[in-house]
C-alpha cells in the first residue's frame, strides 16, 4: 500500500503539525523524513550518555497555546516551563540582570540608568502594542493583496483594521518601526551602553545583520510576540529539551493515525500533467499521493527536490534570489557540575535564565564585521542556557547540560569552506569567551557538540543554516513570504503545498506555519476547517 | 544619573522605608503589599478602625513610597509651565499646586502635587515615576533633575485631631499654615518640612524629612498624638477616605498614557474630571493643541462621582443608561462609613449634552458563595461626597 491522501516531507516541527492535522481530518497521511529521528530545529538528542541535549533550538514561546490545547500536547507528553529572567555580564566585572519580578528588574536597570529604568515602561508599552497587532495574524493565511477574492478583501479588512486600532501617532511609529535598526529603535528609548547591549539581542538572532542593520527592529518583535500561558513575550524551557514539542506533535499525529517514516530522504515531488503525483525517495521508491506537502525551505524545496521543468521560470528565480542567510551556530556541552559565574551573587537567580556576554553595540558590530570578512565572530554574541537549573530531565543530578547559540558565525569562510578544524576553532572561540567569566567552566567539560552553519545545514536540511528558514527581511514577511503571490501555502504546482517556516509567519517553534497549510489543504479539498481559532486576546 | 543599590537587592523585591521598624512592630495583620517597589501595609490591625482615626482623630500614613523628584535651575518654573497644563506662574513660593501633565496627544501622563520651596527650587511628587518623562520634558531649559524617593521620608498626618498633635511638636506658625501652604522648620540638625496637603479632604499635613530622621519624626509624633487619638493606618483606610474626597487615583480610576496599550484607553484631563486645571490661555504647554481640538469636538469619556442607592458598592460595575445601554463602569466603588452613602467613581463613554439621569449600576455580590445581581439607582454628584469646613478653617481646630 503505497498510496496516501497526503504526503507530507520533512517531520520537523512543522511538518509534523501539518500532518497531524491532516490526519484529524480523516486523511490518510504519511510523513517522511530525511533524518533516522524526527523533530529538524525541534530536537533533542543524547549525544553523550545520560545527557541530553537541545540541539537547535532551546526555548519556546512561539509555539501557538491554541495548537497546543488543540492537538492536546499536554496529553502527548509536552511541559513547557517558563524559568524568567536572564542576565548580560560585562568584562569590568558587573552585570545587568533582567529580573521575573518588575520591581527587581526595574532597580537593576536603575542601578545603571535611573533614566533607562524608566524608558523600560515606555519601551515595553509600545513592543507589546506591536504584539498586539501582530499576534492576531499567527494563525491567519495572508491576505494576496493583489487578489480581489471576497476572502482576500476581507483580510485586507482585518489587517486595516488592526492598523486603524493601533491608533494614529502608533501607526506613524509602527510603520517606521518594520523598516528601523534594532539601535536607532533602542537610542529612542535608552541611553545606557549595556541596557542596550542587553536588549538587542532578540533583534539579531538568527538574523546575518548587525545592530545597525534596518530590518533588525523587526526581528526583536519576532522574539516577543510569543506567550506562555498569556504572558506576551515570555519564555520557557520544553521539558526534556525542544524534541519534547515534536515528540508529542507526533503522538497527537500517531493517535490520528497518521504514520512516520524515518530515515527516508525525499529525492524528488513527483509532477504528471501539471499535478503533483508523489514523491521518490532516494532509494528510488515511489510513494503516491495527489498531495505533497514540503517543510523544507523555500529554497531546497524548488531547487533540489523538484524537477525544474515542472515550476515557472518566476518561483526558479524567486527560490534562486530567496534569502536565507546563515549566521548562526550551536555548542551543546556536557558538564560534569555546575559552571561558577563568580560575578553573580550567591543564589542570584538570573543563572537559570540568558546570559549573555555583549554589552555594547560596538562589539555587536564588530561581530557583524568579522561575519562580513567570512569569518567567525571574536567575541561572539551568544545567547546561552543552562536548562538543567529548571530541567531535572536533561542530566544526571548535579551534572548540567548547556545550550549556547552563537550568532555571527558564517555558513562560507574566506578561506574556503568550513573543516573539521575550523569548526573545533570555532568551539574554541566560543568556550574560550565564556571561560573568562567562568573559571571552572573548562573543567567540567565532558562532551561538546558543535554546530556551525555547515553542520546545520547538512544535519537539519536548513539551507546556509539560517534558522528561520529565510531571512525575517521586510520583503520575505506576511504576503510576501515566501514570495509573493505564493503566501498563501499552495505551490505552483497542483496539490503541491509548502508548510515550513519558510512560509508566514516565519521561523521559530510556532506551529503556526504547519497549521496555516493544513487550514488551506483543507479548503482545497472541501473539507471542513479543523485547525484552531486564534484565541482573540484583546 | 544612577540609582544606589547593593546588587542583592533581588533578595527583597520589596524594599523597606525608612519607617519600616515602626510599621513592622505595629503591623499585626502583616498585610504587605509592593507600593512602587517598597513594604507598604495594607493595614496594621482593622481598616474600619484606621479609617476613623482619619475621620475622627489623627491618622498617619507612610507616604515614602511617592515618586519624589527635586527639579532646581533658573528655568525650573518655564519648565513646569511648559510641562503641566495648569498656569504654573500662579504658584508662589511657599505654595503646593496639584496638577496633571499630559503628552503631546493630550492624554493624561499622570497627576501629582508641585511643591515650591524657592524662586528657582521645586519638589514633584508623583504616583507613577516621571524621571525619563522629567528628563523629555526640559529639553531646552536650564533645570536640573534629582530623583528623591528614596532620601526623603513622608508621612501623612490626616484628621481632626492632626493639628492638635503637631501642635505639639515645637513647630511655631505652623497654625498660621493655609491648606496648600509649606513651611520649614529646624529639626535635629536637619530639615522638617510640613505641607498642609493630604488626599482626604480632611484636615491634615504632610511631613518630609531625610531619611536619616525618619525614625525620630515618628517616635516624636506618636509621642505628641498620645493625647490624641494618633493612629498608623495602612493604604486601604485612605483609599476610603479619598473616594469620599472625590480624588483620582491613576491605575485605578485612569490608566496613564506611557502605560496605555490599546487605542482610546488612555485619557486627557477633560475626561477624568480635571479640566480644571487646563489653562488653554497659556500660549504653550505639552498637549494644548490636542486638548484645544478635544474641547471644540468634545470628549469622549468623563469622570462621575456616583451616589448609589443601598449599600451594596458597585465595585468594577457596569452601569446603564435605563438599564439597557451600556454606559460605562465604576472604577473605585466604596461604602462611605461618614456620609453613610454608597458611592463610586465612574468612567463613563457618555456625550457631554447627554443627560445622566437616568443611570443605573448592575451589581453583583455574593453571600456565602451565592451570587446575587441587584440594579441601584445612581445620581450624579457635583460636589465632594465629603468636604468639611475644618480642612480649610486657618487656623485650624483642635479637633
Ligand atoms: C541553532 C538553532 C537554534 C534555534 N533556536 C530557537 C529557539 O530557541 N526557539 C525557537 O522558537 N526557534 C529556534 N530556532 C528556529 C526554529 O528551530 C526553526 O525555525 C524551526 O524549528 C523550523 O521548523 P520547521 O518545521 O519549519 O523546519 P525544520 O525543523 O527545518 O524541519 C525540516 C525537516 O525536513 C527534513 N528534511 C530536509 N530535507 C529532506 C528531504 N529531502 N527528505 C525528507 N526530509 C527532509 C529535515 O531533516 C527536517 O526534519 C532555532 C534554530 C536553530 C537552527
Amino acid at each position: 500500500m503505497n498510496s496516501y491522501d497526503a504526503i507530507v516531507i520533512g517531520a520537523g516541527h512543522n511538518g509534523l503539525t501539518n500532518a497531524a492535522y491532516l490526519a484529524k481530518s480523516g486523511l490518510k497521511v504519511l510523513i517522511v523524513e530525511r533524518n533516522p529521528y524526527i523533530g529538524g530545529a525541534s530536537v533533542s538528542r543524547e549525544l553523550h550518555e545520560g545527557w541530553i541535549y537541545t540541539n537547535c533550538s532551546y526555548v519556546s514561546s512561539l509555539l501557538r497555546p491554541e495548537i497546543y490545547r488543540d492537538l492536546n500536547l499536554a496529553k502527548h507528553g509536552l511541559q513547557v516551563v517558563p524559568f524568567g529572567g536572564g542576565v548580560t555580564l560585562t568584562q569590568s566585572g558587573d552585570y545587568l540582570g533582567s529580573y521575573s519580578n518588575d520591581e527587581a528588574r526595574r532597580r537593576e536597570y536603575a542601578r545603571h540608568s535611573l533614566h533607562d529604568a524608566d524608558a523600560l515602561d515606555r519601551f515595553s508599552t509600545d513592543v507589546m502594542r506591536y504584539c498586539r497587532f501582530i499576534r492576531p495574524f499567527l494563525l491567519r493565511t495572508p491576505a494576496d493583496p493583489t487578489s480581489f477574492r471576497p476572502r482576500d478583501l476581507s483580510e485586507l479588512f482585518f489587517l486595516g483594521k488592526k492598523l486603524y486600532e493601533l491608533g494614529e501617532e502608533e501607526l506613524y511609529e509602527f510603520i517606521r518601526f518594520f523598516t528601523m535598526s534594532i539601535a536607532e529603535f533602542l537610542d529612542e528609548y535608552f541611553e545606557c551602553e549595556l541596557v542596550k547591549a542587553a536588549l538587542s539581542g532578540s533583534g539579531l538572532i538568527g538574523t546575518a545583520l548587525g545592530p545597525y542593520s534596518p530590518g533588525t527592529a523587526y526581528v526583536l518583535l519576532h522574539h516577543y510576540m510569543g506567550d506562555i500561558d498569556g504572558n506576551v513575550g515570555e519564555w520557557g524551557l520544553a521539558r526534556g529539551g525542544m524534541g519534547s514539542i515534536a515528540k508529542a506533535l507526533a503522538g497527537a499525529l500517531q493517535e490520528h493515525g497518521g504514520e512516520i517514516r524515518t530515515g527516508a530522504p525525499v529525492a524528488q515531488i513527483r509532477v504528471r500533467n501539471a499535478r503533483t503525483k508523489g514523491v521518490v525517495l532516494e532509494g528510488g521508491e515511489e510513494i503516491d499521493a495527489p498531495i505533497v506537502v514540503s517543510n523544507l525551505d523555500a529554497k531546497r524545496t524548488f531547487l533540489t527536490i523538484m524537477d525544474p521543468k515542472d515550476l515557472p521560470d518566476e518561483v526558479l528565480e524567486r527560490a534562486r534570489n530567496f534569502k536565507i542567510t546563515g549566521s548562526s551556530g550551536k555548542l551543546n556541552i556536557a558538564l560534569d557540575g555546575r559552571p561558577e559565574f563568580p560575578q553573580l551573587p550567591a543564589g542570584c537567580p538570573l543563572l537559570k535564565g540568558d546570559l549573555h556576554i555583549t554589552e555594547n553595540f560596538e562589539q555587536l558590530e564588530r561581530g557583524y564585521d568579522d561575519w562580513k570578512n567570512g569569518t567567525w565572530s571574536k567575541w561572539p554574541y551568544v545567547d546561552m542556557m543552562i536548562p538543567t537549573l529548571t530541567d531535572p530531565t536533561m542530566a544526571p543530578p548535579g551534572k548540567h547540560m548547556m545550550s549556547i547559540f552563537v550568532q555571527h558565525c558564517p555558513a562560507t569562510l574566506a578561506d574556503g569552506g568550513w573543516t573539521p578544524d575550523k569548526r573545533e576553532a570555532f568551539g574554541q572561540t566560543v568556550i574560550d569567551a565564556i571561560a573568562t567569566f567562568s573559571p571552572n567552566f573548562k573543567d567540567l567539560i565532558l562532551h561538546t557538540e558543535i554546530r556551525t552553519p555547515h553542520e546545520i545545514e547538512a544535519e537539519v536540511g536548513l539551507t546556509a543554516g539560517n534558522i528561520f528558514q529565510g531571512d525575517l527581511s521586510f520583503d520575505q514577511l506576511m504576503f510576501n513570504r515566501p514570495f509573493p503571490g505564493y503566501a498563501q501555502y499552495r505551490g505552483p504546482v497542483k496539490g503541491m503545498y509548502m508548510c515550513g517556516s519558510t512560509t508566514h509567519p516565519g521561523g521559530g517553534v510556532s506551529a503556526a506555519p504547519g497549521t496555516n497549510a493544513a487550514r488551506e489543504i483543507l479548503a482545497d479539498l472541501g473539507r471542513k476547517n479543523i485547525t484552531p481559532e486564534d484565541f482573540g486576546d484583546d | 544619573m544612577r540609582a544606589q543599590y547593593d546588587k542583592e537587592h533581588f533578595r527583597q523585591h520589596s524594599l523597606p522605608t525608612p519607617f519600616h521598624p515602626r510599621l513592622a512592630e505595629l503591623s499585626q495583620g502583616s498585610s504587605w503589599h509592593c507600593w512602587k517597589g517598597h513594604l507598604s501595609p495594607a493595614y496594621f490591625e482593622n481598616v474600619e478602625l484606621e479609617y476613623f482615626a482619619i475621620r475622627n482623630a489623627c491618622s498617619v500614613m507612610d507616604l515614602s513610597p511617592m515618586c519624589k523628584y527635586r527639579i532646581r535651575g533658573q528655568d525650573a518654573e518655564a519648565f513646569f509651565d511648559r510641562m503641566v497644563t495648569r498656569d504654573m506662574s500662579k504658584l508662589k513660593p511657599g505654595r503646593v499646586g496639584y496638577s496633571v501633565w499630559c503628552n503631546d496627544q493630550g492624554k493624561v501622563i499622570d497627576d501629582g502635587t508641585i511643591f515650591r520651596f524657592a524662586e528657582h527650587d521645586y519638589r514633584l511628587c508623583a504616583y507613577e515615576r516621571q524621571y525619563e518623562w522629567l528628563k523629555i520634558s526640559a529639553a531646552g531649559f536650564e533645570v536640573d533633575i534629582t530623583e528623591q524617593t528614596e532620601e526623603i521620608a513622608a508621612l501623612t498626618v490626616q484628621g481632626p485631631t492632626s493639628f492638635a498633635v503637631l501642635n505639639k511638636m515645637d513647630l511655631p506658625g505652623l497654625e498660621t499654615l493655609k491648606p496648600f501652604g509649606i513651611m520649614h522648620f529646624p529639626y535635629h540638625g536637619g530639615e522638617l518640612m510640613v505641607s498642609r496637603t493630604g488626599f482626604t479632604a480632611d484636615l491634615g499635613y504632610e511631613l518630609w524629612v531625610e531619611a536619616s530622621k525618619a525614625l525620630t519624626l515618628w517616635d516624636e509624633l506618636f509621642e505628641a498624638g498620645r493625647h490624641h487619638g494618633i493612629r498608623a493606618i495602612g493604604t486601604d483606610a485612605l483609599d476610603i477616605a479619598r473616594v469620599e474626597a472625590g480624588f483620582i487615583q491613576a491605575a485605578d480610576d485612569f490608566t496613564p498614557a506611557n502605560h496605555t496599550i490599546r487605542k482610546d484607553h488612555d485619557r486627557s484631563p477633560f475626561e477624568i474630571g480635571l479640566g480644571w486645571l487646563v489653562n488653554l490661555e497659556k500660549p504653550n504647554f505639552t498637549g494644548r493643541k490636542a486638548l484645544i481640538r478635544e474641547k471644540e469636538k468634545g470628549s469622549r469619556y468623563r469622570l462621575v462621582k456616583l451616589d448609589i442607592d443601598g449599600n451594596k458598592p458597585a465595585h468594577a460595575s457596569y452601569i446603564f443608561h435605563d438599564r439597557k445601554k451600556l454606559a460605562g463602569a465604576v472604577t473605585s466603588a466604596v461604602w462611605s462609613p461618614t456620609c453613610k452613602q454608597n458611592i463610586a467613581l465612574a468612567s463613563l463613554e457618555v456625550a457631554a449634552d447627554h443627560p445622566l439621569d437616568d443611570l443605573w449600576a448592575e451589581v453583583y455580590y455574593q453571600r456565602e458563595l451565592h451570587w446575587n445581581r441587584v440594579w441601584l439607582r445612581c445620581r450624579v454628584q457635583d460636589k465632594p461626597f465629603w468636604n468639611p469646613p475644618r480642612r480649610r478653617a486657618t487656623p485650624p481646630g483642635l479637633f
